[in-house]
């Protein structure tokens, strides 16, 4: 199969020309960040480490890292390492997780962010002749910009059609046959079951592949929405804090996802001493800005585990890849002691033949957690028999014990009782009040 | 010989029964026989209406989990015992009963069973060669 770059002298890179770039970008960057990050200024001093310290990539381990929290407590301008005359865009997080994170762009850093998410779509197989249909949230979540950014680029005809009202995402795509699709992975799957409802065949709308990221998704909700869609899915991977989608993505061979490590370098680390593991360790996943100009975070812990590999890629790149996150720490929680990933349970219901339309609730009740689990009752496994639904939900609930360890209460709900995502899913609700 | 019921799954909260009998209702569709199995969460409704195709066409439109079966219906005499022969008659045939309502006529003296067993045919035989009526979703509809 030929493969198609954007960027192919970046893309395609030798090992040591690579390091030898990202030196030259480290030190510039560290010397920049130095001088107009009073913030991380403070952290540098605090550990004794000087910029003439960093002298290229393998310095890197010598800089303290930052966190979500330091985020929050530099809000809004205290991360800022440009004049904001200077800046043309902010972009921000949902803040589900506490307090909204801010991030700034020069039109420079819009620019390479933009080429991040071209190297995505090109990879996809996007050409100029392509019609781009963009079905993430536009505004200040940056899925719509960024991948709309990256579209343009390219050339191709971009929809800006933003998530929701899917009826007018059907009828635009296709009236005006779009070929690729970029949306979160729930929305994909929704868009399929409403073409699906509508008596569409996969093989009566033009799509050819789409890019979907921004939340965790399963191997096996990819098969779901590759069938039912009749395209291939992309991952693609990013985070406000760094730029946006685009931090690494997918190629043809749909075994983890090549970083961008031209301008973001990856490290994984030991999540309790910090300290950095060698390659194909398990760890919390760190990224340094090696050019951003308004918003560098050196060393910024993502939170996000996984593990990174440098093996040759069949498509030729040479960029490390990092394996599908295996959940965000912030996804993760923690009921009666057991580390639980919504993305587990994902997997149990896709497996038993379930869609992945679910809501995690938990609670605390007489100092025990609660944990139930709806889950959408299907067309297919619905009966009249009370015994047999009965029956369905203790044979879930057991597979859920098998995956997780520990027992959920399932509750088989109405169809489309719950919320669907038409920008990020709520998976979870935790109304537990830890005073 | 069998009888269409509606099986229609309910969620167990204030105003989900009567926003679903307003949709049958508007649509012109009669139930002319109910019964509710429920749970904390949910509820199903089993009905038999005057129109199956219109009710299915309609709940479905309306985003309703419906699921069509065939069950038997019996016409039992009004009065004390009647049930517990049918029922001895399925018994005796040693056919199980998953759940069953009854509900009379205004102007007969009658009364009808509805019956959900594993196997219908066996069940219809059963009742016919106890010399007991069975019921038609037309009958019904004639009530």
């Amino acid at each position: 199969m030929s493969q198609n770059y954007y960027q192919k002298e970046i893309e395609t890179m030798s090992a040591e020309e690579m390091k030898k770039l990202q030196s030259e970008k480290l030190v510039k960057q560290v010397k920049h960040v130095y001088e107009n990050v009073p913030y991380y200024r403070n952290l540098m001093d605090e550990k004794g480490v000087k910029p003439e310290d960093i002298k290229g990539i393998d310095d890197l381990h010598k800089l303290p890292f930052l966190t979500k929290a330091d985020l929050r407590d530099a809000y809004p301008y205290g991360l800022l390492a440009k004049p904001l005359e200077d800046c043309v865009r902010i972009h921000s997080t949902s803040g589900t997780t506490g307090k909204r994170v801010v991030a700034f762009y020069t039109q420079n850093d819009v620019d390479l962010w933009e080429d991040c998410c071209a190297r995505a779509i090109t990879t996809a197989g996007g050409t100029k002749k392509d019609v781009c249909q963009v079905a993430y949230g536009y505004g200040l979540f940056t899925g719509g910009m960024g991948l709309h950014g990256g579209s343009h680029k390219i050339g191709c005809l971009t929809l800006p059609m933003s998530s929701g009202n899917t009826e007018r995402q059907i009828q635009f795509m296709t009236d005006l046959g779009a070929t690729i699709l970029c949306c979160t992975p729930s929305y994909a799957a929704y868009i399929g079951e409403s073409l699906k409802e509508q008596g569409y065949k996969p093989e009566d709308i033009p799509l050819k592949a789409g890019i979907f990221g921004a939340e965790p998704w399963t191997e096996e909700m990819r098969k779901g929405i590759e069938k039912t869609l009749g395209i291939k899915a992309y991952d693609i991977y990013g985070l406000t804090e760094t730029t946006g989608p685009g931090v690494a993505f997918e190629c043809s061979e749909q075994t983890g996802m090549h970083v961008n490590e031209d301008h973001f370098y990856a490290e994984i680390i030991d999540p309790d001493t910090g300290e950095v593991l060698p390659e194909g360790s398990k760890g919390e996943l760190v990224f340094t800005s090696l050019d951003k100009e308004a918003f560098p975070l050196l060393r910024y812990r993502t939170r996000d585990i996984c593990v990174l590999s440098r093996k040759k890629c069949s498509c030729g790149r040479t960029l490390v890849k990092m394996a599908k996150p295996m959940g965000r720490t912030d996804d993760m929680l923690i009921i009666r002691g057991v580390n639980v990933f919504p993305s587990q349970i994902e997997t149990v219901l896709l497996n038993e033949g379930y869609e992945p339309n679910y809501q995690i609730v938990v609670d605390r009740v007489n100092n025990n957690d609660t944990f139930e689990v709806n889950v959408e009752m299907t067309a297919e496994k619905f009966t009249d028999k009370l015994s047999d639904i009965i029956a369905m939900e203790k044979s879930l609930a057991n597979a859920m014990k098998v995956m997780l360890g520990i027992n959920p209460s399932v509750h088989l709900v109405a169809p489309k009782s719950i919320a669907r995502s038409e920008g990020k899913a709520v998976r979870v609700i935790d109304k537990r009040k830890l005073i | 010989m069998a009888i269409k019921q509606l099986t229609v799954y309910v969620q167990n909260k204030k105003g989900a029964m009567a926003s679903l009998t307003d949709v049958l209702a508007k649509n012109n569709v009669n139930i002319r026989a109910l019964s509710i199995a429920e749970t904390e969460d949910f509820g199903l409704l089993r009905i038999i209406v005057d129109n199956e195709a219109a009710a299915t066409k309609i709940l479905e439109e309306n985003g309703y989990l419906i699921k069509a079966i065939d069950v038997v219906g019996v016409k039992i005499g009004d009065k004390p015992g009647a049930l517990t022969a049918a029922l001895n008659v399925l018994d005796k045939a040693d056919i199980d009963v998953e759940y069953l309502y009854a509900f009379m006529a205004r102007t007969e003296k009658h009364a009808y069973v509805v019956l959900r067993v594993e196997n219908n045919e066996k069940a219809e035989a059963a009742i016919e060669e106890a010399g007991l009526h069975l019921i038609t979703n037309a009958d019904i509809c004639k009530l």
